[in-house]
């Protein structure tokens, strides 16, 4: 650290007052020191590419964020690399240390130049242009004629030309000096400062913010609360306590695909129909959601973004008793929604029963890869359970996913394919199960992001902002009269352009013409007229 | 019509289109290769205004022209200039021909998937090649290249990610493809035609530093006109790829309920962002200039490419849209 800041001391330091090494300045000294290493160009741009090159592990590796299976999958394929990474925040890229300091060290070398900028655009803004050069045949834009009208006269004209073309002009003693495009800067530091919203919004949203998954089965409801929640997290200064109590009921899921063709089995569309409760006392309005179309109450928006099958089973245990009867979601495994699941039946005599499952919407049995599904849409479901017995372990208070059968200490006992109407006799007076049919269910994403109105308006502020800073062009003109003989006025325009967009010799033509238009030149053909701009083609 | 007559002219349109540019390939070519002796768009010279007002903005002396010598070889390569621009407006028709008929054949914006993408993303290519030699006609010797990565673009499209016209599914189907798509391709032909001046800049440069300007050199615009038509490309392009990058952000909210999640795609064109928001700093505020800045431009140019090949086709994400039936 301390060899890299004495390299770059030498190059940026350019004060001779200063001394050229930091050591010994003293608090103060070190913290100017240290800020104008910060805010310097050379600095900014060092921190903007490195924030670039440190955004790149994160779409390398997965994420814990988005997906937190594949990282687990990725540090047991490398038992050596994955530890090492994962102390290293390689799999939290976005929130690691590293990538912070880097972007948070961007804004105060970005906030440390913009402020300062500021100041001195609103002096410019309030200050005058600045005079005519003493020669205004070296601008790189300069015409030239000459009048019978005399210099108070065509210095009027100039006035009236430059204010029509939108330039802030301010009369001189034989000249006019005008200067316009103070937008672009404006623009830039408007852009600056919404990006500084934008990095506000986006820690607002992550510190007050609440998302959370729910898996609704058709029929079945959801009420904002955070024990409802298959998934919840809050930002650290949330109070998931307090979040809004909506709910709704999902009367109707519908999903379609495509029949045939090349994409034969492509989801087309997915629809949800709901009764939602804006609170417990609220009465129930019916909304239909689907994707890209959320539901929105009360700040919340709650996004449809997943679907999957359900099987609708009853079971009877060995003494003909109903120990269960409901739908049980499975979780889809692949694009035709073959699916996984586990049935727990804890209540069931003499034994607990266990049943894996693989669901199959449209059945079939592939010589291969055993049982698959054809199609997503359930057009002939068929059921493969295989059945256990023996201690499911809910009540060893430990933990269990509803997804997966901890068959420890369970003895698998039979396996049967049934089709929906099917009732599977178990062996050994376990008791029964009835294959009812298939149920959908709806993922729901439920998400609070208080900063997400400031983060929307700071970007938009700071699009529109970019254009000006990048497209309004800054350029100065001025106009010179000067008695040139008896009754003979001596004009000129020149004009510099501040900035790289092009165009200036077309101002300078239309403010010429308007000048002329007022103080006519002696002849028709302006005789003098001229570009000191060597032409880039031969005449 | 039928959909499916529609969906049949299409693609001839896109092979027809294929057989054009070759030919507009080889009418550029064959005006490098023939107007050896002096300088390319002579004869387009009296349009030339918007450089000479560019190089006048940027207050600096453009390069001196070589003697006149109006030569047999000039008039002929200007004939094949010609004839390969004009070949390149017919590519572009046949284009629009190709879209506008993928679109009937789908019933939606021709955009929602790679083949699509990539066939309007020629599409905007040439056009955009074709204004900027309106503005610039110096810029005219570009085509070859520019023809030439559109059919890049075309082939790829035909050969590795063709699909079969029809609808999209659902996370697709919205109103904020058609917006954050349509300012994506006109993004990626725009970074393109920039890099492709960059690239030849890059060249140019390093003729005129080592005062050895080969036959090729003498042909195209000097370094100085390449170097400040890029700018203004990149320029113009940034607050698009801004606007692009938010338009998706709002979408992805609408569809997945977080306008930013670090999926590959959005991270990339981040980085894209980044690097030519690192370009303009250096271009325009600190007022670098030649091989330096260059290189930070062809490195966007080549992180925006990788976020479309690469991060669609190996990179699992939520951005997976080609739609290719194996993944």
């Amino acid at each position: 650290m301390t060899v890299r800041d004495e390299g770059l001391e030498t190059t940026t330091l350019q004060a001779p007052a200063e001394p050229t090494r930091p050591v010994g300045l003293g608090l103060v000294g070190w913290l100017r020191w240290t800020w104008r290493q910060l805010t310097s160009m050379r600095t900014a741009l060092l921190l903007l590419f490195l924030l670039a090159v440190v955004a790149v592990p994160g779409s390398l590796l997965p994420q814990r964020s988005t997906a937190p299976a594949d990282v687990r999958a990725w540090i047991d394929a490398h038992p050596r690399a994955g530890p090492l990474l994962d102390r290293l925040s390689a799999f939290e890229v976005y929130t690691s240390p590293w990538f912070s300091a880097v972007y948070l060290l961007l804004f105060v070398s970005l906030v440390g130049c913009v402020v300062p900028r500021s100041v001195q655009h609103a002096r410019a803004l309030r200050a005058r242009p600045p005079a005519a050069p003493r020669v205004l045949a070296r601008l790189p834009v300069h015409r030239s004629y000459r009048t019978a009208a005399p210099p108070a006269a065509v210095l009027d004209a100039a006035l009236s030309a430059v204010r029509a073309a939108r330039f802030r002009a301010e009369p001189g003693s034989g000249s006019v000096a005008a200067e316009k495009g103070y937008l672009r800067e404006t623009g830039n530091l408007v852009f600056h400062l919404a990006l500084v919203g934008l990095l506000v919004g986006v820690g607002l949203g992550a510190l007050y913010g609440t998302r959370g998954d729910v898996l609704v089965v058709e029929g079945d409801g959801f009420a904002n609360t955070v024990t409802r929640y298959d998934t919840f997290s809050a930002g650290p200064l949330a109070d998931p306590a307090r979040i809004p109590p909506f709910s709704f009921t999902m009367t109707d899921f519908r999903a379609a695909y495509q029949r045939g063709g090349q994409q034969d089995g492509a989801p087309r569309s997915f629809e949800a129909d709901l009764l939602v409760r804006e609170s417990p006392e609220a009465a129930a309005r019916p909304v239909r959601i689907a994707v890209n179309h959320p539901l929105e109450v009360a700040g919340t928006g709650t996004y449809l973004v997943g679907h999957g099958y359900a099987v609708r089973v009853t079971v009877r245990d060995g003494g003909g008793r109903v120990v269960l009867s409901g739908a049980v979601p499975f979780l889809p495994r692949d694009g035709r929604f073959t699916s996984d699941g586990v049935i727990k039946v804890p209540d069931a005599r003499p034994a607990q029963l266990g049943f894996q499952g693989i669901l199959l919407p449209t059945a079939s049995v592939d010589p291969v890869l055993g049982p698959v599904s054809t199609f997503p849409a359930p057009d002939a479901p068929g059921l493969f359970l295989s059945v256990w017995k023996g201690d499911l372990g809910l009540d060893t208070g430990k933990a269990q996913s509803v997804y997966r059968l901890d068959t420890s200490r369970m003895e698998r006992v039979d396996l049967r394919a049934l089709a929906p109407g099917d009732t599977w006799s178990l062996p050994q007076g376990l008791g029964s199960i009835t294959f009812d049919g298939v149920a959908e269910w709806a993922g729901f994403k439920v998400r609070r992001d208080p900063g997400q109105g400031l983060a929307l308006g700071s970007v938009v502020a700071a699009i529109a902002a970019l254009m000006l800073s990048l497209f309004v062009p800054r350029r100065r003109v001025w106009v010179r009269a000067t008695p040139d003989g008896p009754g003979r006025t001596l004009v000129e325009v020149g004009g510099l352009a501040r900035t790289e967009t092009g165009g200036l010799d077309a101002e300078a033509d239309a403010l010429l013409a308007r000048i002329q238009a007022a103080a006519p030149p002696f002849d028709t053909q302006p005789g003098e007229r001229q570009r000191t701009e060597p032409s880039e083609e031969p005449a | 019509m039928s959909v499916q007559t529609y969906a049949e002219l299409s693609n001839g349109l896109v092979y027809s289109t294929m057989v054009v540019l070759v030919l507009a390939l080889l009418a550029f070519s064959a005006e490098l290769a023939s107007g050896s002796r002096g300088r390319v768009g002579r004869s387009v010279a009296a349009p030339a205004r918007e450089l000479v007002g560019a190089a006048a903005a940027a207050g600096a002396g453009a390069a001196p022209a070589p003697p006149a010598v109006r030569s047999v070889s000039d008039h002929r390569a200007d004939r094949f200039g010609r004839v390969g621009l004009s070949l390149t407006v017919l590519a572009a028709l046949l284009l629009l021909g190709a879209g506008t008929f993928r679109g009937l054949a789908a019933g939606r914006a021709p955009w929602g998937n790679m083949y699509e993408f990539s066939v309007i993303s020629a599409l905007a290519l040439t056009v955009g090649y074709l204004v900027l030699v309106r503005r610039l006609p110096r810029l005219r010797p570009l085509g070859v290249f520019v023809v030439g990565a559109a059919l890049l673009v075309l082939g790829l499209a035909v050969t590795v990610l063709y699909v079969d016209a029809g609808p999209l599914v659902p996370a697709l189907q919205s109103f904020w493809l058609v917006i954050h798509v349509a300012a994506a391709i006109v993004s990626g032909a725009v970074f393109t035609l920039g890099g492709v001046a960059t690239a030849l800049f890059l060249v140019q440069e390093r003729g005129e530093r080592l005062g050895r300007a080969g036959r090729l050199s003498r042909l195209l615009p000097t370094a100085e006109q390449l170097d400040r038509a890029a700018y203004r490309m990149f320029a113009f392009v940034f607050p698009l790829w801004t606007f692009a990058i938010v338009s998706g952000a709002i979408w992805a909210e609408h569809a997945w309920s977080r306008y930013w999640g670090w999926d590959p795609k959005e991270t990339w064109a981040l980085i894209t962002w980044i690097v030519f928001a690192g370009y303009l700093h250096a271009r325009a505020t600190a007022g670098w200039r030649g091989r330096g800045v260059a290189v930070i431009a062809l490195i966007g140019l080549s992180t925006f490419v990788f976020n479309y090949f690469g991060v669609n086709l190996w990179f699992s994400g939520l951005h997976s849209y080609g739609g290719l039936p194996t993944r």
